[in-house]
């Protein structure tokens, strides 16, 4: 039981998250506190969204580099409806982003399932269309003038002692919900397990009688559905849209997703485990600020991770496979 | 191979589409397009695109891929000149100009092979995915290329170099001699030694050449060597052609370069591909690209062409070799019904 805890790449990202909060908490006063806490969940809120989507994608053994500027464009487009036909109504205004997000996942989906092309490719085609006609006709301009709704900050609850005040925001009620949901997904419905199958071996998925390319559409649409409400909570915490913001950042949460144990090859990875994986970066990169060292060594420090990490994984795995 | 005297089609398609593009912007554009300028303009552009298509040519061929491979050009750069201001280069007569570029060139190509060792070791010793293991480089380099820079632009390129960047022999810029030289060298190799043939075969079935025994491992770690050189040539022509060089130069050519090693014929799944059809491949884009530019178009929008032709030539391909199937299994299937 215990071994099998140690061959978890969860466990060990956990540890080593857990060692480096005791020294950063004995480092700074300021870093271990629940008012840190909650402003990172709040500032990381949308990256983990992301990450969910992504870690979908991944299990189901594609990669998908457009998340960004699907999130761009589908936000874009859903506030400029909104100002044109002066919507008030937030429903409508996500339901627009939903569908619009969904549609550009469905149309990766379909040229990966249907027309039989490498993932990393389609998607990196995908991300220069979205984006390269995105930027065309916005010109790259800002939106300021937002509904109210949109960019209000709310708290939804808050609690604490009456010095010390802490509340939930949107982006932590959005975060928690998409976080549910997708453990939900993966972990008790059968189109979660359908989703494990087809990434850990997609000729025995069909030949088992699994409906692979319904997979394949659920799957890069849900990804795209995460990338539109991932953008949504991005421009509502900076109360603007900026279709040039976001994209550039798709490797970093590909990056946080593989350190918490999803592999590209497909069929591996856990909600908690990318969870953790986003942690540790942003623990990283929290603790370096605190400390004053130059946001220029992060790049190093992540891809060193990396490397570590995937060398870490292979040399498990070769071990399991040899006992 | 031996058969010379047929033209391979698909070269002759391609060829055909860059009289069609030629045809385009000179209908559009009239003598502002069809002017030596203009193909004087692409013919310095092209070899640094080239080469870095060449750089994600061979582990595309491998079933690969290098995200690195910009990242590589720009650090290694980055380091030549940092060198040259060091030493004063350009200060130096040119004979010792010459002699330092060379040994700084050498030192250069040296490190990108020893980040190349390290991203094949990771690939084939230790089985990592070769997406994985090229993010995590660029991600490390492209941190040390900004800590080093701080993210600006060095310039400041010794006269001797900025003669390969900029100038030109009998009308021809020095860069496409550079670029051709290259490929040709490549072609041999791939097509005419061992070595090279094993790169086709590990594509195709990595399993089968395994238990054939070939060591695979070293071959794929040689991949991403010879990936690592190509890509600091590359950089060091755009730094000669720039006069400067900064972590983020050339990012846009990673979707450019995956586009014309697949208009080339290459299968992103390995095992096929030729450096001479991506050759032309190459010189179709570059045409297109630069009459573009002359028309005036915005480069997102050029940027959103380019991901429109990448997934339409690849469902084409698709569409085309699904219909030949069928076609072959009707004619099968007559063929075995008149036996009958």
């Amino acid at each position: 039981m215990i071994k099998n805890l140690f061959n978890r790449m969860e466990f060990l990202i956990g540890i080593v998250i857990l060692i480096l909060i005791v020294v950063m908490a004995f480092g700074s006063a300021s870093f271990f506190t629940v008012q840190n806490l909650m402003y990172q969940l709040d500032a990381y809120s949308g990256d983990i969204i992301f990450a969910m989507g992504l870690l979908v994608v991944l299990i189901a053994g594609g990669i998908d580099i457009s998340f960004m500027a699907t999130a761009s464009a589908s936000v874009y487009i859903a506030a400029k409806l909104s100002l044109i036909y002066h919507i008030e109504n937030p429903i409508l205004a996500l339901a627009c982003i939903s569908v619009s997000a969904i549609a550009f996942g469905l149309i990766n989906a379909f040229f990966i399932y249907n027309m039989k092309m490498v993932s990393i490719i389609v998607t990196i085609s995908m991300q220069s269309v979205i984006f390269g006609l995105l930027m065309y006709f916005t010109d790259g301009r800002l939106i300021y003038d937002l509904p109210e709704w949109w960019v209000e900050p709310t708290n939804l609850y808050t609690f604490g002692s009456s010095g010390n005040l802490y509340s939930i925001t949107v982006p932590i009620m959005v975060l928690a919900l998409c976080i549910a949901l997708t453990i939900f997904i993966l972990n008790k419905t059968s189109l979660g397990k359908q989703v494990y199958a087809l990434g850990g071996n997609q000729e025995a998925a069909h030949r088992i009688g699994i409906n692979v390319g319904v997979l394949h559409y659920f799957a890069y649409g849900y990804m795209g559905f995460m990338a539109g409400i991932a953008g949504f909570v991005q421009s509502y915490r900076n109360s603007e849209i900026n279709p040039s913001a976001l994209v550039g950042k798709e490797l970093d949460i590909l990056a946080a997703v593989v350190l918490g144990g999803a592999s590209l090859t497909g069929g591996k990875g856990s909600v908690i485990g990318t969870i953790l994986g986003i942690s540790l970066i942003a623990i990283i990169k929290n603790g370096l600020n605190l400390a004053g060292v130059s946001s220029y060594s992060f790049d190093i420090i992540i891809g060193l991770c990396i490397l570590v990490a995937i060398t870490i994984t292979h040399i498990h795995e070769r071990k399991k496979k040899l006992s | 191979m031996l058969n010379t005297k047929k033209i391979d089609p698909a070269m002759r398609n391609l060829f055909l589409l860059w009289f069609a593009v030629i045809a385009f912007f000179t209908y559009m554009k009239g003598g502002e397009f069809l002017s030596e300028q203009t193909f004087q303009s692409i013919a310095f552009v092209m070899p640094e695109l080239g080469l870095l298509t060449l750089a994600m040519f061979a582990p595309l061929l491998s079933g690969g891929f290098n995200l690195a491979i910009i990242v590589i050009a720009n650090v290694t750069s980055l380091f030549g000149i940092a060198v040259f201001h060091i030493f004063q280069v350009s200060e130096m007569s040119i004979g010792m100009q010459g002699l330092m570029i060379a040994v700084v060139f050498v030192a250069s190509l040296l490190i990108a092979m020893l980040c190349g060792l390290i991203i094949g070791f990771m690939v084939s010793y230790v089985g990592a995915h070769p997406i994985l293991v090229t993010l995590g480089m660029m991600t490390l380099l492209k941190g040390v290329g900004i800590i080093a820079t701080s993210g600006r632009a060095v310039s400041g390129v010794p006269d001797v170099l900025k003669f390969f960047g900029n100038s030109t022999i009998w009308a021809i810029p020095v860069p496409l001699f550079i670029f051709v030289g290259i490929a040709i060298l490549l072609h041999l190799f791939m097509t005419r030694t061992t070595y090279g043939r094993y790169i086709y075969l590990i594509g195709s079935n990595i399993n089968a050449v395994y238990f054939s025994g070939i060591n695979t491992k070293r071959v794929v770690m040689f991949i991403y060597i010879l990936s690592s050189a190509l890509a600091t040539v590359a950089g060091y022509l755009m730094m000669a052609r720039f006069n400067s060089s900064r972590v983020g130069y050339g990012d846009a050519y990673l979707l450019l370069t995956v586009l014309i090693a697949i208009l080339g014929g290459t299968d992103p799944n390995g095992g096929f591909g030729k450096v001479s059809t991506i050759a032309v491949a190459l010189l179709v884009l570059q045409t297109i690209s630069t009459g573009l530019n002359i028309m005036g178009t915005s480069q997102y929008l050029s940027m959103a062409m380019w991901g429109l032709v990448l997934l339409g030539a690849m469902s084409f391909k698709y569409i085309k070799d699904h219909y030949k199937k069928k076609m072959y299994v009707k004619k099968a299937a007559k063929a075995t019904n008149n036996d009958n």
